[in-house]
């Protein structure tokens, strides 16, 4: 059974067209990564995904909510959804506990111990208890990324979405933030990454979509990285060394 | 020339009691300014375009008018709508429509320098537009605008000076009074100017220490935002 079911998305910004009719879906447990090339609409369709954009036609479903119609219930998408972003938007004023223990406590109505509880659970999972009580200026780039995750963790999403995560970070920081990924995709969870890192598409994802100019160009399994049938895809697999 | 203060400090009573007063007014009108000066900036940056006009107009009428004139307009308003208020209820109502226009032009600053993925973040959280405003905006925000809001709320305090024209009887008002009586205004007005300066300093420092509880990791890592 599919979580997320993209159906002909079509998005324009102003009279700039974005997507063409993407079309796409993720099972449950599964992990699609999301490559093209920069302005190829990967982002916005997976930001269409958590509405922060709001697609023009087509049909979105996320765990059985109607993401393009305009009568949807926000808060029990996001309820069901978390995001990462390339930039993390870690809360600069709180310490990283209380980054994680925000929502839990003030969507979720959990006491403070029980948010604790869970906080330092996802905490742990990324590497990072030991954290808590510093503030995001006093980690690594990383280490904010890890942070990013167990925040979003901390509302036990159904489905994960991946903006770029590690495009800001050095390779080894990038290292540590896949591993993590990683575990969580061994772990069951659903996810939809849109990344650059070739190897690690080839190595976790069960399905690769390849976007070329608003559209699906290419799709499949990882294979299709090492043998792709169209030339665009080619084309964009060869530039990565 | 010669200065006398002794006939002055003779009357520290007066200039005690007009002190309470002023620190009273500033105390009050801080806090309901701050509140209102949030409430409009956060309507100045809704979605919905009648609260923005109506936080628009209140700003604006208020930043272009003197406050003199605004204290008379609420004074005699109030009366010839039959309501009978003590002059410094009409003085709170009066300064709290003041500040509560500069505050919100500073706060609007301040939420308008958070950074877009903090209210993305937010929102993808499921924290609904007030929480986000709450937990995530208004802290960093205040933080940014800390020195422009702690000389704004030192201003208001010493524009409370201007409420002895409907008799609200604060520090001013004391020394219109004594002057009057000792015939010695220079002295006076001498003495009143410098504890208006000293309450600006103590000032300083109450939002300096409120400033080191409300924003503990400026406190602990001494960087700014």
């Amino acid at each position: 059974m599919s979580v997320v079911v993209l159906k002909n998305v079509k998005k324009s910004f102003g009279s700039l067209p974005v997507l063409h009719g993407v079309s796409f879906a993720v099972a449950k447990g599964e992990v699609l990564a999301l490559i093209g090339a920069s302005g190829s609409g990967k982002s916005t369709a997976l930001r269409c995904i958590d509405r922060l954009e709001i697609v023009d036609s087509g049909e979105i479903e996320v765990c059985g909510h109607m993401v393009h119609d305009p009568g949807l219930d926000l808060r029990r998408l996001r309820l069901d959804v978390g995001i990462v972003f390339q930039s993390y938007n870690l809360f600069p004023h709180l310490t990283i506990k209380e980054n994680v223990t925000l929502a839990p406590r003030s969507v979720k109505k959990l006491d403070r111990r029980a948010a604790d509880e869970i906080a330092m659970q996802s905490l742990q999972k990324v590497g990072l208890a030991e954290k808590a009580d510093n503030y995001p200026e006093q980690l690594s780039g990383g280490q904010q990324q890890r942070a990013a995750i167990a925040r979003s963790l901390a509302m036990e999403p159904k489905v994960m979405l991946f903006d770029e995560v590690t495009s800001a970070l050095d390779p080894k920081l990038t290292g540590e933030v896949l591993k993590v990924i990683e575990a969580l995709a061994a772990s069951g969870m659903t996810m939809i990454m849109v990344t650059h890192e070739m190897g690690f598409a080839r190595r976790v994802a069960d399905q690769v979509v390849f976007m070329h100019e608003g559209l699906v160009h290419e799709a499949g399994s990882a294979d299709i990285l090492t043998n792709p049938s169209t030339p665009e895809l080619r084309e964009f697999v060869s530039n990565d060394l | 020339m010669t200065l006398d203060f002794t006939a002055i400090l003779a009357r520290w009573q007066m200039l005690l009691d007009g002190l309470a007063l002023t620190v009273q007014l500033a105390a009050v009108t801080t806090l309901t300014g701050f509140l209102i000066g949030t409430l409009c900036a956060i309507a100045r940056r809704s979605d919905v375009s009648a609260l923005r006009w109506v936080a628009s107009v209140y700003i604006e009428a208020i930043r272009n008018t003197p406050f003199l004139v605004q204290i008379f307009v609420v004074y005699f308003g109030l009366s010839s709508l039959g309501f009978s208020f003590s002059a410094v209820t009409v003085a709170i109502i009066a300064l709290t429509i003041n500040v509560g226009a500069y505050t919100a032009e500073i706060m609007r600053a301040g939420f308008d320098a958070i950074h877009p993925g903090q209210w993305e973040a937010g929102e993808c959280l499921g924290l609904s537009r007030t929480q986000t405003y709450w937990h995530v905006a208004l802290r960093p925000a205040m933080e940014r605008v800390y020195p422009s809001l702690t000389s704004q709320f030192i201003l208001l305090m010493l524009a409370s000076s201007v409420t002895s024209q409907i008799s609200a009887e604060e520090l001013t008002a004391a020394a219109n009074f004594i002057q009057s009586e000792t015939y010695r205004p220079f002295e006076t007005y001498i003495v009143v100017a410098l504890i208006y300066l000293a309450l600006s300093l103590a000032m300083r420092v109450v939002f300096w220490a409120f400033g080191l509880a409300v924003f503990p990791r400026r406190r602990r890592l001494g960087t700014n935002l």
